[in-house]
C-alpha cells in the first residue's frame, strides 16, 4: 500500500456513508428529546404538585432512573421488553430497535429534563407564587400561567446540557441493537481498515463536535435572551 | 423558591379533593404495577425459578460479585486518573501563558464533546492493534481511557470554575504574603476550589461508575456483562438485568447520600460558594 494515509482514509469514507450514520443518532436524539421534554414535564408538574402521592411517585421514578445506567436501561428494551416480552413498536425488525432504543433514552433523560425544569422552577423568586396565590389563583392556574412559563424561561441552559448529552448518548443505541447509528459504524470501519484508526476517529469525533458545540452555544445565548429580568 | 410555596397549607376543603387525587394517583400507579405484573406473569417471568435462583450462592460467587470488582475496579482507577487529568488541565487552563490555556481549553472542550462510547471503542480498536498490552487488559484500559478524559475534561471545567468562583481578596492576600501566582493557586486557590465543588465532584463519580457499564459494549466483563451472561445461561435475563440495576441504584444512592453529608460538613472550609448539593448531573454545568 504506497498510498499516503489521507488517500486511504478519503477511499474508505466513500464506502461508508458516514452522513447517514450521524443522521440516525440525530433522528435518535429529536424523537427521545420531544418524548423526554413531555415526560420530564409532567414529572415536574407530579413534583412540585401538592399532591404527597403525586410528589413521591415523581421522585422515585427520577431517584431510580437517573441512578441506572443508560446501557442497563436499553437493554432491557431490546433483551426484557421485547425479547422476552414481546412487545413490538414496529413490524419492521430494524425500526423496532429503532423505537426501542427511543423508549430507553426517553425514560432515561425524562428524569435529566425533570430535574432541568425543577432547577428552573427554583430561579422563580418566591413572590410570584406569593403574589399568583395573593390573587386567588389555585395550584394549577398559578403552575400554568405564573410558575412554569418562568421557570421553562430559567431553564433554558439546564434544558440544553440535557439534549447535548442526549446528543452523545444517542450512541449507546449501539447496545440496543441500532447498527446504523454513528459508533457501530465507526467500530466496523476500523475492523475493516485497522491501518487508519485515528484519523476514523478522529473524524467521527468532530463531527461530534460539530453538533454539540452549536447547541450549547445557541442554548447559551437563547438562555440569556430568554432570562427573566429581575 | 422551595416546591412548597407553590401553594396554601391545604385547608378542609382542599384537603378532601387531596384524598381524592391520593386515592386516584395510588389507583394509578397500583394498576400500573398490576398491568406490569400480569403481563409478566402471562410470559411466564413470574416463574419462581427464574428468581429463586438468586437466593442460591452461584450467580453471586461466579457472576455479580466478580462483575461488580471489575466495575468497581474500573470506576476507581478512572476516579483517580481523571483526577489527574482534571487538575492538570483545569490548571493549563488557569495559565498565565495564554498558548497553554488555549491549548487546554481546546482539549477539554474537545472532550468534552465527543461520546465516551466513541472514545472506548476507539482505545479498545486502537490499542489492541498497536499490541502493546496482553489482549486480556484491552477492554479494561479502553474504559479507562474513555472515562478519564471525558470526566478528566469535566473535572478541569470544575477546577476552573471553582477558582473563578473564589473572592478575589484570597489570591491578593496570597500574593501579599510573598507567595508567586503558581503558589497562590496550588496552595491557597485550587483546594478550596475542589472544596467548593465537592458536591459537583460527587455526582460526577455517580456519572464514572454509570459509564462503566459502556464497557459491555466493548466486551469488559462488568456487572452488566456478567449480568447477561447468567441470564443467557439461567433463560431469567429479564431477573439478571433488573438485578444488575438494583445494585447499581444502591450504590449510587448511597454514593449521592454522603456526597450531600460530606458537602454540609465542609462547606464552610472555603471562602467559594460551595455549589447545591446535587444528585448526579449529565453535564456539569461550566459556571459562566
Amino acid at each position: 500500500m504506497d498510498d499516503s494515509y489521507l488517500d486511504r482514509l478519503l477511499s474508505l469514507f466513500s464506502e461508508y456513508d458516514v452522513p447517514a450514520a450521524f443522521w440516525v443518532n440525530i433522528q435518535l436524539t429529536f424523537y427521545a428529546a420531544i418524548l423526554s421534554l413531555v415526560l420530564g414535564t409532567v414529572l415536574a408538574m407530579m413534583r412540585i404538585s401538592p399532591v404527597p402521592s403525586l410528589r413521591w411517585a415523581g421522585s422515585t421514578y427520577v431517584t431510580l432512573l437517573r441512578n441506572t445506567p443508560l446501557t442497563i436501561i436499553i437493554l432491557f428494551c431490546v433483551l426484557a421488553l421485547w425479547g422476552q416480552l414481546g412487545i413490538v413498536l414496529s413490524t419492521d425488525f430494524q425500526r423496532n430497535f429503532f423505537l426501542l432504543a427511543v423508549l430507553g433514552l426517553t425514560v432515561y433523560h425524562a428524569a435529566f429534563v425533570c430535574e432541568a425544569l425543577r432547577s428552573g422552577v427554583n430561579t422563580v423568586p418566591v413572590g410570584q407564587a406569593e403574589a399568583a396565590r395573593a390573587i386567588g389563583l389555585s395550584f394549577w392556574p398559578a403552575a400554568r400561567l405564573i410558575i412554569l412559563p418562568q421557570a421553562f424561561r430559567g431553564a433554558v441552559a439546564p434544558l440544553g446540557n440535557v439534549l447535548i448529552a442526549l446528543t452523545k448518548n444517542s450512541t449507546v443505541a449501539a447496545a440496543g441493537s441500532v447498527a446504523t447509528e454513528a459508533s457501530s459504524v465507526m467500530k466496523t470501519m476500523i475492523e475493516f481498515r485497522p491501518d487508519v484508526v485515528v484519523g476514523i476517529f478522529f473524524i467521527f469525533a468532530m463531527g461530534f463536535v460539530v453538533i454539540v458545540v452549536p447547541i450549547g452555544l445557541a442554548t447559551t445565548a437563547l438562555s440569556r435572551r430568554l432570562a427573566v429580568a429581575r | 423558591m422551595s416546591d412548597l410555596v407553590l401553594f396554601d397549607a391545604p385547608g378542609p376543603r382542599a384537603r378532601r379533593r387531596m384524598v381524592w387525587v391520593n386515592v386516584a394517583a395510588t389507583l394509578a400507579v397500583v394498576g400500573i404495577g398490576a398491568w406490569a405484573l400480569v403481563l409478566l406473569g402471562q410470559k411466564g417471568q413470574l416463574a419462581a425459578d427464574k428468581w429463586q435462583v438468586f437466593l442460591t450462592a452461584n450467580p453471586w460467587t461466579n457472576f455479580f460479585i466478580p462483575g461488580l470488582i471489575s466495575t468497581l475496579k474500573a470506576a476507581a482507577v478512572a476516579i483517580v486518573t481523571s483526577a489527574v487529568f482534571g487538575v492538570v488541565f483545569g490548571l493549563g487552563r488557569l495559565a498565565r501563558s495564554r498558548a497553554v490555556r488555549t491549548v487546554s481549553g481546546v482539549v477539554v472542550e474537545f472532550f468534552r464533546a465527543v461520546p465516551v462510547l466513541l472514545m472506548m471503542i476507539f482505545f479498545w480498536l486502537w490499542i489492541s492493534r498497536l499490541g502493546v498490552v496482553s489482549p486480556n487488559d484491552v477492554p479494561f484500559i479502553g474504559v479507562v481511557l474513555g472515562l478519564t478524559f471525558y470526566n478528566g475534561s469535566v473535572f478541569a471545567e470544575l477546577v476552573r470554575s471553582g477558582v473563578h468562583g473564589l473572592p478575589r481578596g484570597q489570591r491578593e492576600a496570597a500574593l501579599a504574603i510573598g507567595l508567586r501566582r503558581s503558589q497562590s493557586l496550588r496552595l491557597v486557590e485550587v483546594p478550596q476550589a475542589l472544596i467548593a465543588m465537592l458536591p459537583a465532584i460527587a455526582s460526577q463519580l455517580v456519572v464514572i461508575l454509570k459509564d462503566t457499564a459502556l464497557g459491555y459494549i466493548i466486551t469488559y466483563p462488568e456487572l452488566l456483562q456478567a449480568a447477561r451472561q447468567f441470564g443467557a445461561g439461567q433463560g431469567n435475563i429479564l431477573q439478571s438485568l433488573l438485578v444488575a440495576a438494583v445494585i447499581f441504584i444502591v450504590i449510587n444512592y448511597a454514593l449521592t447520600k454522603v456526597a450531600e453529608r460530606l458537602a454540609g460538613r465542609v462547606g464552610r472550609r472555603t471562602a467559594g460558594r460551595a455549589a447545591k448539593a446535587e444528585a448526579p448531573t449529565l453535564v456539569v454545568d461550566t459556571g459562566r
